[in-house]
């Protein structure tokens, strides 16, 4: 508590040294500035962390040339990035061509407003602040929608609608088990949701049977929504051509792959805020470390998690996804719901918790044993030819 | 049941991530610059002039025969003939080469050279780290460039390079030989010669 009365005392502090009519301004921007700069930062850092960890998960080294450890190497990748020639398409729309990239980092940063770092630290304090999230979210596939179409390339043109189709899927998973929390909550507001959440490991929502299948649910729907392996047909750069991303390079590509990380940190965020507590600590006794640190180390746990399916698992086929997202997640996120729902109508507690363990586990097994047994392989029959045999 | 799979995958890399760093059986990484595998005999990369001896210029065994040049199926060799003869190991005179160019960017390795080579002196070198900063500054060795001595060769190929030096000592003993049956044909000659002469002389005498 005492970190970020101290945040916000200094801040107001601060404000007062403008004139008067710049106070607003000047005070959005002091919200605004730290948390850019942060996210900025740990962009930088976890592009190394990942391409350390995969080199580690593969038994490689990594990139260790720049600098001690390869430290350095983010600050190299940034100025090649910056001196790489910046190519417009001849007959691509210029001013689209320039407005996608930075339209889908403006949606991915703008995700991070609603999210509260600690106790009153939250940029915008929203009564809504999940639907904008989520509102503010759909923008990003217009962002790529528009990167493709302003290329004027055919391949990114499909690639644009490929991405479009995965997120738009995955959005419906993705907002329906995060329904489930705002239910038990009984608020669409952020810092309520955590307050909900309080008083150590416990209260978080993940140890309920509906939480905790809501928080796997929204852990897939978000590797989807951010293109992230094992979900990456979108950008899948060892099989198709990048994607909506084909025709751009230099630091427009660059601000690409910001925007993605950024929007995975965010996602990353409200996974914690909704599911783990936010930024509450585990335990009450370490609530004098602040809150930012909690939910930093949440977010970087769940990247670092992240870091580590993608080192795992093979890139799923464009059907195989679409099946996924439609035959699995929404079932399952509607009987989330219901599960929810049951919980709420029995007042939590142990009976309530057994309930909705057997109602989710039984869900989550009698659904994929029908899913397997209807896509089960069965060997091939060669009808035609055997019609043509019995013919002849 | 869906997930058991991804859940063993999972288990199987995070094993990996953490022996990587306790089990340097894992990390089979060479980092190349600064650790280098050692090269085995049979490597070979671009070819090389040998020479015996301590100095390379009179040592030199090529005789700029362009049997090579001529042979070399990208002809990335170049060879200019001297204008004197000089003598090689048999005491034979012979042309040393004046130029000896190859061009490496051109050069694909293959090795006829080394075979077409009645005088043992091209033979493959292993060394590979000839990258330059430009295009035209290292990538056309001359003589100087060429010039190994016998025993690097050695060194590098030693199985080839005995091989090599039993071929010529044999071309030596059998030079040897045949200088030797060329004396002693000769010396017969003089001696018949000289014996033709004293009996002509004692025929003249006597008459």
């Amino acid at each position: 508590m005492w970190f970020e009365d101290l945040l916000i005392s200094l801040k107001q502090q601060i404000v007062m040294i403008a004139p008067e009519h710049f106070r607003p301004v000047f005070s959005a921007m002091l919200s605004t500035i730290p948390i850019l700069s942060a996210f900025g930062g740990l962009f930088a850092v976890i592009t190394l962390v990942e391409r350390k960890m995969l080199g580690r998960i593969q038994n490689r080294y990594g990139p260790n040339r720049v600098g001690p450890g390869g430290i350095f190497q983010p600050i190299a990748d940034g100025i090649k990035m910056l001196t790489k020639e910046d190519i417009i398409p001849f007959s691509a729309n210029q001013f689209l061509h320039l407005i996608a990239p930075l339209l889908l980092l403006v949606t991915a940063m703008l995700g991070l407003a609603v999210i509260p770092f600690g106790h009153k630290l939250v940029a915008v304090e929203f009564e809504a602040g999940i639907l904008f999230f989520f509102a503010i979210g759909g923008a990003a596939e217009l962002a790529v929608f528009i990167a493709g179409w302003a290329s004027r390339n055919k391949y990114a043109l499909l690639g644009s609608l490929r991405a479009i189709a995965q997120m738009i899927s995955y959005e419906i998973p993705l907002v329906l088990s995060s329904v489930a929390v705002l239910m038990a909550a009984g608020s669409l507001s952020l810092p309520e949701v955590v307050e909900a959440q309080a008083g150590g490991i416990q209260s978080w929502y993940i140890w309920t049977p509906w939480g905790f299948l809501g928080c796997i649910l929204f852990l897939i729907a978000t590797l989807a929504e951010v293109n992230r392996s094992p979900f990456d047909i979108p950008e899948a750069e060892s099989e198709l051509i990048a994607g909506h991303m084909t025709e751009y390079s230099g630091f427009k590509y660059a601000i690409f792959f910001l925007a993605e990380f950024v929007a995975m940190f965010a996602m990353c965020a409200l996974t914690a805020t909704l599911f783990l507590g936010g930024f509450h600590a585990p335990l009450p006794i370490l609530d004098f470390i602040p809150g930012p640190f909690w939910l930093f180390a949440k977010l970087i746990l769940l990247v670092l998690l992240f870091i580590w399916i993608r080192g795992t698992m093979p890139r799923l086929r464009a059907d195989q996804l679409m099946e996924f997202a439609w035959k699995f997640m929404l079932p399952m996120s509607v009987m989330n719901l219901v599960t929810t729902g049951v919980w709420i109508s029995l007042g939590g507690g142990v009976f309530a918790w057994v309930v909705g363990a057997v109602m989710n586990a039984g869900a989550y097994f009698g659904w994929s044993r029908l899913l397997s047994q209807s896509s089960r392989v069965k060997p091939r029959v060669y009808r035609y030819a055997e019609e043509t045999k019995a013919n002849v | 049941m869906i997930g058991k799979g991804i859940l063993k995958g999972m288990v199987e890399t995070a094993r990996n991530m953490v022996g990587s760093f306790h089990d340097p059986e894992r990390m089979v990484t060479v980092e190349y610059p600064e650790q280098k595998i050692p090269a085995k005999e049979s490597a070979r990369n671009f070819p090389m002039l040998i020479f015996d001896g301590d100095d390379w210029e009179s040592g030199l065994r090529c005789v700029s025969c362009q049997i090579c040049e001529k042979e070399c199926p990208p002809q990335c060799i170049y060879i200019e003939k001297d204008t004197e003869k000089k003598p090689d190991f048999l005491g034979k005179p012979q042309f040393k080469p004046k130029v000896f160019d190859i061009d490496i960017s051109v050069c694909m390795s293959c090795q006829i050279c080394v075979e077409v080579c009645p005088f043992e002196s091209i033979r493959m070198n292993r060394e590979f780290e000839y990258a330059g900063e430009n295009r035209f500054s290292r990538l056309i060795l001359h003589k100087e460039d060429l010039a190994k001595s016998n025993t690097y060769y050695h060194d590098i190929h030693p199985t080839e390079a005995t091989e090599t030096d039993g071929v010529r000592e044999q071309k030596r003993q059998d030079h040897l030989a045949k200088e030797r049956a060329k004396a002693e044909k000769a010396a017969q000659a003089k001696k018949a010669a000289a014996e033709k002469a004293a009996k002509e002389e004692q025929e003249t005498a006597s008459k």
